[in-house]
């Protein structure tokens, strides 16, 4: 008899018998097997009073005690008396348990109505800004320092830097750069050879290339590459309480973590955006001797006639700017990450979407002031 | 009562919250110099919490911290820095920077705070970690080293700069049982030898009755302090029922 206890499905039969339900039990209940609900089982009329038991149970885990829980406080909230008496003392200790977790639960509101959700994402707004604020307050106050040589620079830990974003980034800087090249020599061909004017790809792409493209795209890589690995960096050492350690000794995290770091790009910046220049106008040097007959020299000498200082300065102005903001984005998202695991990678990824968001605004801004100025 | 020297610690009803929910409100103690003193509770009381409100790492919504009987709350920037200058604080993880070597961490505050020529760093440095028995780690980083020795490598740094008052927070979390009571040993000798006042975080029972000279418990439900005196008197019957309970490990209140 044990084994077809154990086979049989759950069930609950209810019969009514004198105005009162009598409910029984059977079968082996399983919380991955399908098992009655308590609610289904009842009809539309309301008994007198009920009655659980259970002659032919088998095994049983929570779902019975869900089920015999439910019971009792449906049989509390309707007060239509439930004897269990018929049940296993177990049973009943585990269902009384079930009933009184159901009464001790508050509803903890998650969701607010929308004039506090509004509020609430105000003040998160505001407190961002202030921090954001803050912190460029802080960048200020210790280069101002350091500048004027009252603080002491960690000038190994930004040599250090250097290297890792700099030296180190050349191979996927060289391989976007000359790609990029090679894409816009591709796409002004297909224009410029209507007019008979191939030979206008130098121009198109040397000027592309220096004054937007070389610095735009060693930005977006060393977004993606360092200020990444800062806010990564920066947000583990935060949850390590290696920033408080800091604090606590009444160093300045900024001048410790941020200057280096930030300095660190804006030197080498402007050194891979020149290099990114010559790899993209080499880019479309290849395709213009390939496909469009134009050989280097000529294609070198045409540039030229476009191409001058005032384009490659207006790239590494911008090549400068782009470096101290992929700096202090990833700075500053490090130092506002939460102390935990995912608010590391949160960091990491919320780095590089301001990054690159403030690399477009300000070029833009760039795009406008150097049309006013005539560069 | 006014033989009574300047506490070293001093906090005057200091209220403080954790993201707008109100933790601890209106905390008054003192902590005598050279005392160890311990802060306890269970789990979500508010120690940790206080402790970052001593250390400045946090702000106080209200109240004052009082060091030697000036104001910490209050200090600017300068004089802010000078009083940091005299605590050391023991984090629970050790907190020691992961890309420096631990002559480095160590040698770090001594060369924020000090002019010295960097082979005399060296050499306190390695004194320092000679002092807690990581002698010949100095040029280990600390991911190379177990989290016994990082503690203690975290307490030589905390120990840098000689300082009045030392902060520990949870120091035995995470230690097994003989490493952590070496651990208060050190506690003991350092507080002996130097006169330094000890505060120290930890539901550690048996450190408390080790070492604490005296001890506050902090309650949840009150967000403040609910039992002040020596471990013995708060586990003695009649104190505190909760106090009593914590310190003698036994429920003595209905389920």
């Amino acid at each position: 008899m044990p084994e077809t206890l154990e086979l049989a499905p759950a069930r609950a039969t209810a019969r009514a018998a004198e105005g009162s339900l009598q409910v029984d039990i059977g079968g082996s209940w399983r919380l991955q097997d399908p098992s009655p609900r308590w609610h289904a089982l009842l009809g539309p009329e309301k008994p007198a009073s009920v009655r659980l038991a259970s002659p032919e149970v088998g095994s049983w885990d929570t779902s019975l005690v869900v089920f015999v829980g439910e019971a009792l406080v449906w049989s509390r909230e309707s007060g239509i008396p439930c004897d269990v008496s018929a049940l296993p003392d177990k049973l009943v200790g585990l269902a009384r348990q079930f009933e009184g977790s159901m009464q001790s639960t508050e509803r903890i509101a998650h969701a607010q109505s929308l004039v506090v959700d509004v509020g609430i994402s105000t003040r998160h707004a505001l407190r961002q800004a202030r921090g954001f604020l803050q912190f460029v307050g802080e960048c200020w106050i210790d280069s101002t320092r350091f500048v004027l040589g009252k603080a002491r620079f960690r000038w190994g830990d930004c040599l250090l830097e250097m290297q890792k974003c700099g030296a180190m980034a050349l191979p996927i800087v060289s391989l976007i750069s000359f790609l990029v090249g090679v894409t816009l020599a591709y796409s002004g061909s297909i224009v410029l050879k209507r007019f008979g004017g191939e030979i206008w790809v130098a121009d198109l792409i040397g000027v592309a290339m220096t004054r937007e493209m070389g610095a735009l795209m060693a930005a977006v890589v060393l977004s993606g590459r360092t200020g990444a690995a800062f806010a990564a960096e920066i947000g583990s050492m935060k949850a390590n309480e290696e920033i408080d350690a800091l604090s606590v000794l009444g160093i300045s995290s900024v001048r410790f973590l941020v200057l280096p770091r930030v300095l660190a790009l804006g030197l080498m910046m402007p050194l891979l955006a020149m290099y990114a220049n010559c790899l993209g106008i080499l880019g479309g040097m290849a395709v213009a001797f390939g496909t469009l007959d134009i050989p280097p020299a000529a294609y070198w000498v045409e540039m030229l006639t476009i191409v001058d200082m005032s384009d490659v300065t207006v790239g590494m102005i911008k090549a400068v700017a782009f470096g101290l903001i992929v700096g202090l984005s990833g700075c500053l998202r490090g130092l506002q990450a939460e102390r935990n695991a995912s608010g590391v990678g949160r960091a990491a990824t919320s780095a590089v979407v301001t990054a690159i968001l403030l690399i477009i605004v300000a070029d833009a801004v760039f795009a406008v002031l150097f049309h006013a100025l005539g560069l | 009562m006014s033989a009574e020297p300047t506490p070293a610690i001093e906090v005057r009803g200091l209220s403080c919250s954790y993201e707008d929910v109100p933790v601890l409100e209106n905390v008054s103690f003192c902590v005598r110099p050279a005392e160890i003193f311990f802060i306890i509770g269970g789990s979500g009381c508010g120690k940790t919490t206080l402790l970052r409100n001593l250390v400045g790492l946090e702000k106080p919504t209200q109240g004052k911290v009082l060091f030697k009987g000036r104001s910490f709350t209050d200090a600017d920037p300068a004089e802010r820095r000078e009083m940091l200058r005299t605590f050391g604080m023991l984090f629970q993880s050790g907190a020691l920077w992961t890309s420096l070597t631990l002559s480095e961490n160590i040698g770090l505050p001594l060369e924020e705070y000090t002019d010295l020529p960097g082979d005399e760093i060296r050499e306190i440095a390695a004194f320092k970690l000679g002092q807690v028995g990581l002698s010949g780690f100095e040029q280990h980083y600390p991911s190379e080293i177990s989290g016994g020795m990082q503690k203690r490598a975290g307490l030589a740094r905390a120990l840098a700069l000689d300082p009045g008052i030392v902060f520990f927070d949870e120091p035995s979390a995470g230690l097994d049982p003989v490493t952590a009571r070496n651990l208060d040993v050190l506690i003991t000798q350092v507080r002996d030898t130097f006169g330094t006042t000890i505060v120290v975080v930890s539901h550690d029972v048996d450190s408390i009755f080790g070492i604490a000279d005296r001890v506050i418990m902090l309650d949840r439900s009150k967000r403040g302090v609910i039992a002040e005196g020596t471990p013995t008197e708060l586990a003695r019957a009649g104190a505190n029922p909760k106090a009593v309970e914590f310190l003698t490990r036994r429920s003595v209140r209905p389920v």
